[in-house]
C-alpha cells in the first residue's frame, strides 16, 4: 500500500508538467489571438515563378 | 457570350468612369488603384488578387506622416526599440479579408528592412518588427499607405489602453484550477467516509498534501483579492473585496490548523474551489465588458449627426458613425467638435475643459488641428476631418471626471450600500458564534467562528450586479437610448420626478411655420441668415432653413446670450437676433408661436414669427408616465403655448415658463432639496447645467450634434416614446438584482445555520458555495432578458 505515495508522488509530477506547458503558451501570448491564425494556415506558400505570370489566374471559390 | 458588362475597377471593384488607367489589359477607376497594383505586381505579390474578388479599398487620402520624425511622437507609439530593430502595432482599418492578411503578411517582400510582420485580424492590427537604420517610421508608414493599407495613428490610443491590462487572469484560473481538481481528488475518500479505516500516516500524507495546493491558490491566484481589500480598507470602505479576503484568510488558517497537527480534514477543497470560481467569474465579467465595449465602439454610436458640407456648399446631415475622413464639417456655437479636423474657416475660440480640464478657450489659427472634444465658443467653423471618429474617446470624455456629479446628487448604489452592512453583519453573527461557544467547548466555538466567516458568501453582489447592468445597458443600446455607464440604471430606477424642457423636446418646429412681419431685402436676408448659420438653437436653426437660399456673408464679433438671442457686426453695424425683450425692452405678449426679433443698428426692423407643433405621441408618453410620475414642464418661452399644453400635463401649475438657464438650474435644485428624485430631458443646450444637476440627466437628439458631457444619457427622439417602457425596464434590472440577492442570503442562512453550530463539514461548504454562484448568474441573465422580451424591448 506504500506504493500509493510514490505513485501520487508520479501523477503530481506529470500534471504538473501540463501546468507549466499552459503557463508557458500563455506567456508567450498563444491565446491573445484565435482568429488570424486559422486564416493563415490557409494561405498557399507559393514558389515564385517568372513563367507563371502567363498563366491564368486560379479562382477560388 | 458578348454580353456588356461594365467594366470594374480590378482592385478595388467600383465602376470605372473612363477607360484611361489601364495597364496589362486590367482596368481600373483611378490613379491611386493602378498604383497599388503596379507596386504590387512588380514585387511578385499578385497573390493578392487570387484571394478574393476586388480586395482592395479605393484610394482617397493623402495623409501627411511627416510628424512621425518627432522623437517624441515616436517614443509614444513604438512598443520597443533598440540598436538592431524597433517594434511597433499599427492600426489598420481597412484590414477587412483574408486577401489584406495575405499581403500585409508579406510586406517583407516590398522592403528589406522589414524584419516581422503579424496580423492580428479581429483587432485590425499589424504587428512589425523593421530595422529602422534601413527603413525609418515615417517611410514605413508611407509604404503602408501606398499599398492601400494607411495606419490610423492617434496618440489617445485605445489600442495601447488594451494593452495595459495584463493581469494574468488565465494563468492563475490555470493554477487554481490545477490545485482544486488535485485536492478534489485527494479529498474524495473523506466524503464518502472512507478515510476512517485508513493507516493514520496516509490520512497525514493526503492532509499535508492538500495544504501544499493550499499556498500558490492563496498567494497567487488569490493575491488580488487580498491587495484590493486592503486598500479599500486603508480607504475607509468595506467593500465585497473584504468579506471574500476574510473567508480565504479564514480558510486557509484553518486548513493549515487542522492539516498540520492532523486534528481534522482541512477545507483545502473548499478553498481551492472558492478561489477557482471567483477567478472563473471575474474572467467572464472582463470578457462580457470587452464584448460590450466592442460592440459600442463599433456597432452602435451615438445618435449624433454632424452637417458636411459638400464641394457645392450643399448641406447634409451626416450621422456621427459614418463620418469619414476629408468631410468637411460645419460646427456650430456650443457645439462640440467630434473628431479630430483641421480648421478651414472661422473664428475658433474652443473651449477644451471636456478634454484638458482648462475652461480658458483657446484661440486657433487656420490650418491648425483641433482636437476632438473641444467645444466652439463663437461663430460657426468649417473643418476637414482628418480622423474618424472614435466612439470610445467620447465615451471616455463623457465619463470624465468633470463630469461626476456631486455625491449628494448620486443615488448610492445598492451594492454600496449593501456591502457596507454584509461585512458588519457577518463580524457580528461570527463573534456572535465564538462568544456562544466558548463558555462549553472553545474549539467548537473557533470552529463555529471560522465556519461562519467561511460560509458567508457574497458572491451574488460581486457577480450579478455587472452582468445584470451591462445586460441592461446593451438592450437600452439596441433601443437608441445611450447610458453613459452603469450607474445610470440604479438612477433611473429611483426616479419620482420627471422635467421636460419644452423647446426642442416636446415641441419641433412646423415645417411651413416661418413668416416674416417686416420688410425683408435681399441683404438683410443674407445678413440674417449668416447670423443664424452660426447658431444651434432650434429657432435660429429654423430661421436658417427658410432663408436657406439666401447667400452667405462673413460676419464679424458674433455674441450668443443663452436664452437671449444672437449678435454680430456687419459693416460696422450691429445686428441683432433674439426675443422681444432682448431687442425691443418689451416682454412678449401671449400669443401662439414664438416671434423672434430682429434690429439693425438698434433699428427695429421686423420679427419672425414660428408655429411650433407638438411631438407625434406626446400624447401616449405623457398619459403614461403622469400615472407613475410627476412630470413638469420648463420652458423659456413666454406662457402663449399654456392652453395647448396644459391637457397633457396634471394639472396647469406644473407648467413653468419664461426660465432662463439659471432658473431651471434653481426649480432643479429645489426639487431635490424636498427629497424628489429628478430626471431632466432636454435637448441639451440651454438646459446643459439643469442635465447635470439632476439625478439623471436626458439629451434628447433629432440627429444635430449636440453631444452634452453633463448628460447621463442620450435619447434618440425616435426612441422617446419608448421612455416609459426604459423607465420600467430599469426598475426591473434593480428589482432583479435584488432578487438575485434574496436568493444568495437564503444560501447564505441555510449556510450559517450550520455553521453556528460548529458542523461545518467541507464536503458541505464545497458543494454550497459553487452551487449558489451558479444559480445566481443563470438566474440574473435569464431575468434580465425575459423582463426585457416581456416589454418588447428585446
Amino acid at each position: 500500500m506504500s506504493s500509493i505515495y510514490f505513485l501520487i508522488a508520479c501523477s503530481i509530477f506529470v500534471a504538473l508538467l501540463f501546468l507549466i506547458a499552459f503557463l508557458w503558451a500563455q506567456k508567450s501570448g498563444q491565446n491573445d489571438d484565435l482568429y488570424t491564425p486559422s486564416i493563415r494556415m490557409l494561405i498557399d506558400d507559393e514558389v515564385i515563378d517568372d513563367e507563371k505570370e502567363g498563366q491564368e489566374p486560379k479562382q477560388s471559390s | 457570350m458578348a454580353t456588356l458588362v461594365k467594366p470594374v475597377c480590378y482592385h478595388c471593384g467600383e465602376d470605372t468612369f473612363t477607360g484611361s488607367y489601364q495597364h496589362q489589359d486590367k482596368v481600373f477607376c483611378c490613379s491611386g488603384c493602378l498604383n497599388v497594383y503596379q507596386i504590387l505586381s512588380a514585387s511578385n505579390l499578385g497573390s493578392y488578387y487570387k484571394l478574393n474578388n476586388h480586395p482592395g479599398k479605393t484610394q482617397v487620402s493623402a495623409t501627411q506622416f511627416s510628424y512621425l520624425e518627432e522623437p517624441e511622437i515616436k517614443a509614444r507609439l513604438i512598443d520597443y526599440t533598440d540598436s538592431s530593430k524597433t517594434i511597433i502595432t499599427f492600426y489598420i482599418p481597412a484590414i477587412h479579408c483574408s486577401s489584406c492578411i495575405w499581403l500585409l503578411e508579406h510586406l517583407h517582400t516590398l522592403h528589406k528592412g522589414i524584419l516581422e510582420n503579424r496580423v492580428d485580424f479581429l483587432k485590425k492590427q499589424v504587428y512589425i518588427q523593421f530595422d529602422h537604420q534601413q527603413l525609418s517610421l515615417k517611410e514605413l508608414a508611407e509604404l503602408l499607405q501606398s499599398i492601400g493599407y494607411e495606419p490610423l495613428i492617434s496618440l489617445q490610443d485605445v489600442v495601447k489602453e488594451q494593452k495595459k491590462v495584463k493581469d494574468r487572469l488565465p494563468s492563475k484560473i490555470a493554477v487554481a484550477g490545477f490545485c482544486f481538481g488535485n485536492s478534489m481528488l485527494l479529498s474524495f475518500p473523506s466524503y464518502f467516509g472512507l478515510s476512517e479505516g485508513i493507516d493514520a500516516d496516509f490520512s497525514y500524507f493526503f492532509g499535508l498534501l492538500n495544504l501544499l495546493f493550499c499556498f500558490p491558490v492563496v498567494f497567487y491566484s488569490g493575491r488580488d483579492f487580498f491587495n484590493r481589500a486592503y486598500k479599500d480598507l486603508r480607504n475607509g470602505i468595506l467593500s465585497l473585496d473584504f468579506p471574500l479576503a476574510l473567508g480565504i484568510a479564514v480558510l486557509f488558517l484553518r486548513t493549515f490548523v487542522e492539516c498540520a497537527f492532523a486534528i481534522g480534514d482541512g477545507f483545502a477543497d473548499s478553498l481551492t474551489g472558492l478561489v477557482f470560481f471567483l477567478l472563473t467569474g471575474r474572467y467572464v465579467q472582463q470578457k462580457t465588458y470587452y464584448h460590450l465595449s466592442f460592440e459600442r465602439d463599433y456597432r452602435s454610436f451615438f445618435p449624433v449627426s454632424v452637417k458636411v458640407v459638400d464641394a457645392n456648399g450643399k448641406e447634409t446631415d451626416v450621422p456621427l458613425e459614418k463620418l469619414e475622413e476629408g468631410h468637411r464639417i460645419r460646427i456650430k456655437n456650443q457645439e462640440i467638435i467630434p473628431a479630430d479636423a483641421i480648421l478651414l474657416q472661422g473664428e475658433a475660440m474652443v473651449d477644451f475643459s471636456f478634454v484638458t480640464g482648462e475652461s480658458i478657450p483657446v484661440h486657433k489659427t487656420l490650418g491648425e488641428i483641433i482636437y476632438a472634444g473641444g467645444r466652439q465658443l463663437g461663430g460657426f467653423l468649417e473643418l476637414e476631418v482628418v480622423k474618424p471618429v472614435s466612439q470610445s474617446y467620447l465615451t471616455q470624455l463623457w465619463n470624465n471626471e468633470a463630469f461626476k456629479k456631486h455625491s449628494s446628487t448620486r443615488i448610492k448604489t445598492f451594492v454600496s450600500k449593501v456591502s457596507h452592512y454584509f461585512s458588519i453583519i457577518l463580524l457580528t453573527i461570527a463573534f456572535g458564534a465564538l462568544l456562544y461557544w466558548i463558555p462549553q467547548d472553545w474549539q467548537r466555538g473557533v470552529a463555529a467562528f471560522t465556519a461562519v466567516l467561511i460560509i458567508a458568501c457574497p458572491c451574488a453582489l460581486a457577480l450579478s450586479t455587472p452582468f445584470t447592468m451591462s445586460a441592461a445597458l446593451s438592450i437600452f443600446d439596441k433601443n437608441k437610448f445611450y447610458l453613459k455607464n452603469t450607474e445610470v440604471v440604479e438612477q433611473l430606477a429611483a426616479i419620482d420626478t420627471i422635467v421636460f424642457d419644452k423647446t426642442g423636446t416636446i415641441t419641433l418646429t412646423e415645417n411651413d411655420g416661418v413668416s416674416f412681419k417686416g420688410n425683408l431685402n435681399h441683404e438683410l436676408k443674407s445678413v440674417i441668415y449668416s447670423l443664424c448659420k452660426n447658431s444651434s438653437h432650434p429657432l435660429s436653426r429654423k430661421i436658417s432653413d427658410y432663408l436657406q437660399d439666401s447667400q452667405e456673408i462673413p460676419l464679424e464679433n458674433y455674441i450668443e446670450e443663452a436664452g437671449k438671442g444672437l449678435q454680430a457686426t456687419y459693416k460696422q453695424q450691429k445686428i441683432k437676433l433674439g426675443s422681444r425683450l432682448y431687442i425691443a425692452g418689451q416682454k412678449q405678449n401671449d400669443t401662439t408661436h414664438s416671434e423672434v426679433h430682429v434690429s439693425v443698428e438698434n433699428d427695429y426692423a421686423g420679427y419672425f414669427t414660428i408655429k411650433q407643433k407638438l411631438r407625434a405621441g406626446l400624447k401616449e408618453l405623457l398619459s403614461d408616465l403622469n400615472r407613475t410620475y410627476d412630470a413638469h414642464l420648463l420652458s423659456g418661452d413666454a406662457s402663449h403655448d399654456a392652453a395647448k399644453l396644459s391637457p397633457y400635463f396634471k394639472n396647469s401649475n406644473v407648467l413653468h415658463f419664461k426660465q432662463s438657464p439659471q432658473d431651471k438650474l434653481n426649480f432643479i435644485n429645489n426639487l431635490l432639496q424636498m427629497g424628489n428624485k429628478v430626471m431632466m430631458i432636454g435637448d441639451g443646450l440651454n438646459d446643459s447645467g439643469a442635465l447635470k444637476q439632476s439625478n439623471a440627466g436626458v439629451a434628447i437628439t433629432d440627429h444635430i450634434n449636440n453631444f452634452t458631457p453633463g448628460s447621463d444619457a442620450i435619447l434618440d427622439a425616435a426612441s422617446l416614446h419608448l421612455l416609459p417602457r426604459f423607465m420600467q425596464f430599469s426598475k426591473s434590472a434593480v428589482k432583479v438584482i435584488h432578487f438575485s440577492f434574496i436568493i444568495s442570503s437564503t444560501y447564505n442562512v441555510f449556510g450559517l445555520a450550520y455553521a453556528v453550530t460548529g458542523n461545518l463539514s467541507p464536503l458541505f461548504a464545497a458543494i454550497l458555495m459553487p452551487l449558489s454562484t451558479v444559480t445566481i448568474i443563470s438566474f440574473t441573465s435569464l431575468a434580465t432578458h425575459y423582463a426585457a422580451k416581456k416589454l418588447n424591448l428585446l
